[in-house]
């Protein structure tokens, strides 16, 4: 398959190949295979009462080749950062570096048990201290926890955080203050806390201003939850002013990290206003995604909110580390033990091979997604024309004349070999494509999907039903997501 | 730097095109008061050499197994790990993966979490199982909040049996609302004393732990009929061993109706904590009360087979704060590193894995006995157990991490009325003659 493009005849990047097709697990093995040694026993066997014997579970017995192939089979149907540019907007997936699962399973990080006395942790316990100041000179915010094990429990710690303080101040307060443009967890995350979450229209040009915050923050407010940069991939610039409404109120200003990838080095947190802030290590410190987790939501305070920190907390006296969880304002705990420790080590890799070159990284992501964002302006629809930060947001606007809608650009990107971007978010603007190219990509990558995007454009205007019918080249097409909800086949 | 591509000619040629005149004006739309000056002060980059160095060094200060021998399990236990497991998992199709929102393109997720979902059900004895919680602690909490959700009552009890790090999250969960936990005692058998429940009408959800935080095998079926006199009370049953379940009576089949706990015996490193699995399991008419992900079976346009995400309206990218949870990345890649583990290891060879679990520790119990320690609680146990050290123990305990031997946790800072008591673990990975030294060095 080949696409002529305006300027160039070009061999896309998607193809097809020899793939299997593989059953369930349970479809398969027979009756007397075993994928795995189980020792044998060196004690005597000791029954257990029969009563409380039940009959196991009826899982498949399959040999270790079989459960091989199973999974290379189904990772062969997966796509990922290592197949191709993944610009999912605000998910930051850029390259997850390979040297970093080495220190992750290392046999003294993978084989510790968390309870081990402190003389026996000291190198974990110096990585966390080491990482939380890290993290502190990346965001300015002095006061880290590394507990939260994904971004919205972040958010969760956070918004804790809030009531904990507003609780100290002797006045519990009741509502938070969220833009539309926010991603659903922030709601969500402020209502588990009993908050009830005020919706806040951005302004015209994508930003919030302060008169719109003053208007609906009062004492019966927390505070507010700002992503920054937006989900428009905008920086907010009344950050400082709302932040000076917000505190003149007693409230308070939580930062969504979600798209620090931006400013690393760039913006200073706590001097733009932030009283917590969360980072999603998964995204902006480049630990792998897993196909769903796991990830790791720090979060990062100011000096006057570290009393309500979770614990324990790692501290250093001379030369060694210990435990510390006396801390009465605590929120208390969030995660079992400390959070997603292998994530962390994975993290504070990526920090000391990058060093001062975050900064670089942010720079470079910023004019990955500008690059982008002027190339295709011409053909697709940009709601807010300025210049972005990490990622662009475009509409299917100049499309929908031919019947094209975002969706079907979006699987059709697949047949030329790329991941879609995110897409229908932010909420608030129609039909939206949201691309966030990420550092990571080079220009000829960048300029292969400029490229793709730009024959899609053609296509919606010359063949909208190749866009109808798209993907092709992926094992299977469009997915029937009606049908799975209206009658839920969840376990087979 | 090896991850950043850019070339100066590639800068040159992006900037022009942009209109930029060099990267910093890319910058100068954000106010100058909110600009930071200056680098970074981090440290210099280390090459991939020196940073392996570097990580050595940190990894062999730890007391790991399996060069030290920690009789610890609490909530983080040794078992063997295959290496298909971990080779598997650097399959970067599934590791460089995000959540599956694109089904096409992501089948292998997929199918992956739903085979988890269903041999996980098949485990529990359960109908419906989500695709993570980020553990055992934060599944509990959420699995009291579901109850909550579902009876519409404001009030849970849950046993002091259960872990008390996971009770502690609950607690911080449960602080910013109107809900009340109240905490059931212990008998002196070490499993959980029912009779001071209370009024169930006015219960949310019972949870308790089995095996429990003692190691002890809870009477499920017994708690589960005193529940159940109540016919809205929901019934959790939590866990922080799914081994057991190789071998014991499922959740499911006693009466529960949300089983939760933590997954990370399945093919998962401790880790020192993390990342585990949370699991959560329900009955199938609670399933939109569910927090977490679902994935679903459907067809596609040429009627294929195929998986996606489903019943997200439950979820916080469409409900918003009226959403089941907040949960939006969950524990993916170990969803899968334990389906991997369940597929190794099969229906058959669980049950004697199980089996050989009970029985290491019941000849380390043994071995304790006779070494002058008391086993407070006559229940039986799965693969750990209390015991009542004699004097002099902690300092001999101490002396025994020199010998790179870590015997047993103390628990009396969780149970103050449990001084001198101590939790000991032994799975498969302790062989007979480790567990000899280690009596013989604790005998008196």
């Amino acid at each position: 398959m080949s696409h002529t493009s305006s300027e160039t005849t070009w061999m896309p990047t998607g193809t097809t190949g020899l793939i299997f097709n593989e059953p369930l697990l349970w479809e398969q093995g027979a009756e007397g295979r075993c994928g795995m040694s189980v020792p044998e026993s060196d004690v005597l066997m000791s029954p257990l009462d029969s009563e409380l014997v039940g009959d196991g579970p009826d899982w498949p017995n399959l040999s270790e080749l079989d459960v091989v192939r199973h999974f290379t089979r189904l990772s062969q149907w997966n796509f990922g950062v290592d197949s191709n540019m993944y610009p999912l907007g605000s998910c930051t997936m850029k390259y997850n570096p390979k040297i970093n699962e080495r220190q992750a399973a290392l046999p003294g990080f993978a084989g510790s048990h968390p309870l081990l006395p402190e003389s026996l942790s000291q190198g974990a316990l110096k990585l966390l201290y080491d990482l939380e100041r890290y993290l502190a000179e990346v965001t300015g915010l002095p006061a880290i926890s590394l507990q939260p094990a994904a971004g919205s429990h972040g958010e969760l710690t956070g918004m804790l955080i809030f009531a904990a303080y507003h609780k100290a101040q002797g006045k519990p307060r009741h509502k938070v203050l969220i833009p539309d443009t926010a991603h659903g967890t922030n709601p969500a995350s402020a209502a588990l806390c009993g908050f009830k979450s005020i919706p806040l229209a951005s302004g015209e040009d994508g930003i919030l201003t302060p008169e719109m915050v003053d208007e609906l923050m009062d004492e019966d407010t927390a505070g507010i939850m700002i992503t920054n940069p937006n989900t428009l991939g905008l920086f907010e610039n009344n950050i400082k002013e709302v932040a000076e409404v917000i505190h003149a109120k007693g409230g308070l200003i939580y930062g969504d990290g979600a798209n620090m990838n931006a400013v690393m080095g760039i913006v200073n947190m706590a001097d733009v206003g932030v009283d917590v802030l969360h980072l999603n290590l998964h995204k902006t410190f480049s630990t792998p995604h897993g196909g769903g987790g796991p990830g790791a939501g720090p979060v990062c305070v100011t000096e006057a909110l570290r009393p309500f920190l979770p614990v324990p907390r790692v501290v250093k006296e001379g030369d060694t580390y210990r435990w510390d969880e006396d801390y009465p304002q605590s929120v208390g705990k969030v995660h079992a033990f400390y959070g997603n420790f292998g994530v962390l080590v994975r993290a504070y890799s990526y920090v000391l091979s990058m060093g001062p070159f975050l900064k670089k990284a942010s720079q470079l992501a910023v004019l990955n997604a500008n690059y982008i964002k002027e190339s295709l302006k011409e053909v697709f629809h940009l709601p807010f024309d300025r210049v972005c930060m990490h990622e662009c947001v475009f509409t299917d606007k100049y499309q929908e004349q031919h019947k094209v809608a975002t969706l079907d650009m979006a699987k059709r990107l697949m047949d030329y070999g790329f991941h879609p971007p995110t897409v229908y978010f932010p909420l608030v603007v129609h039909g939206a494509i949201m691309i966030e190219p990420t550092e990571s990509e080079n220009k000829e990558t960048l300029d292969r999907f400029i490229a793709a995007m730009r024959a899609i454009a053609e296509e919606a205007r010359e063949h909208p039903d190749l866009l109808h019918q798209a993907p092709r080249n992926p094992k299977l097409g469009r997915l029937d997501e009606t049908l799975a909800a209206r009658k839920p086949c969840l376990c087979g | 730097m090896r991850y950043l591509p850019h070339t100066s000619e590639d800068i040159a040629q992006m900037l022009a095109l942009v209109g930029a005149e060099s990267i910093d004006q890319l910058f100068e739309d954000i106010p100058a008061n909110c600009r930071r000056e200056g680098e970074l002060d981090l440290p210099a980059p280390l090459t991939e050499w020196d940073l392996n160095t570097h990580m050595d060094g940190l990894a062999d200060t730890m007391g790991a197994a399996p060069r030290y021998k920690v009789y610890i399990g609490a909530g983080s236990y040794d078992h063997f790990i295959p290496e298909i497991s971990r080779q598997l998992l650097l399959r970067s199709e599934i590791f460089t993966a995000y959540t599956p929102y694109q089904p096409e393109i992501s089948q292998g997720t997929l199918q992956t979490i739903y085979e988890y979902q269903t041999l996980v059900t098949r485990l529990l004895g359960m109908d419906v199982t989500n695709a993570s919680m980020y553990d055992g602690a934060s599944a509990l909490a959420e699995a009291l909040l579901m109850s909550i959700r579902v009876t519409k009552r404001k009030k849970v009890v849950v046993s002091k049996a259960i872990h008390p790090l996971y009770r502690q999250v609950v607690a911080t969960y449960f602080a910013p609302t109107d809900f009340e936990v109240v905490e059931l005692p212990f008998g002196a058998d070490g499993r959980t004393d029912l009779s001071a429940v209370g009024d169930l009408s006015e219960i949310a959800g019972v949870a308790v732990q089995s095996p429990n935080f003692f190691g002890c095998i809870e009477d499920l079926k017994q708690i589960g009929e005193t529940i159940h006199s109540d016919k809205k009370t929901l019934f959790v049953v939590g866990f922080s061993e799914p081994l057991a379940y190789g071998l014991l009576k499922n959740p499911g089949s006693q009466g529960a109706d949300i089983a939760c706990g933590e997954g990370q015996s399945f093919g998962i490193p401790r880790s020192f904590g993390g990342p585990g699995l949370g699991m959560f399991s329900a009955k199938q008419k609670y399933v939109r009360n569910m927090p977490g992900r679902l994935v679903g079976k459907t067809v596609d346009v040429d009627g294929k087979s195929g998986f996606v995400l489903t019943l997200s309206t439950r979820e916080q990218h469409i409900r918003r704060e009226r959403a089941t949870s907040n949960i939006c990345s969950n524990q993916g890649l170990c969803a899968t590193a334990s389906v991997m583990y369940m597929a190794a290891l099969g229906g058959t060879c669980v049950r004697g894995l199980a089996q050989l679990n009970h029985d290491k520790a019941e000849y380390l119990k043994a071995g304790l006995k006779g070494a002058g320690f008391e086993v407070p609680f006559a229940a039986a146990s799965f693969n750990e157990f209390v015991v009542k050290a004699p004097a002099g123990f902690a300092a001999r305990r101490d002396a025994l991490l020199e010998k790179r031997i870590v015997a047993g946790l103390p628990i009396a800072s969780y149970y103050p009325e449990l001084a001198d008591h101590y939790l000991f673990c032994a799975t498969e990975t302790a062989s007979k003659s480790d567990m000899d030294l280690l009596v013989k060095e604790v005998s008196a």
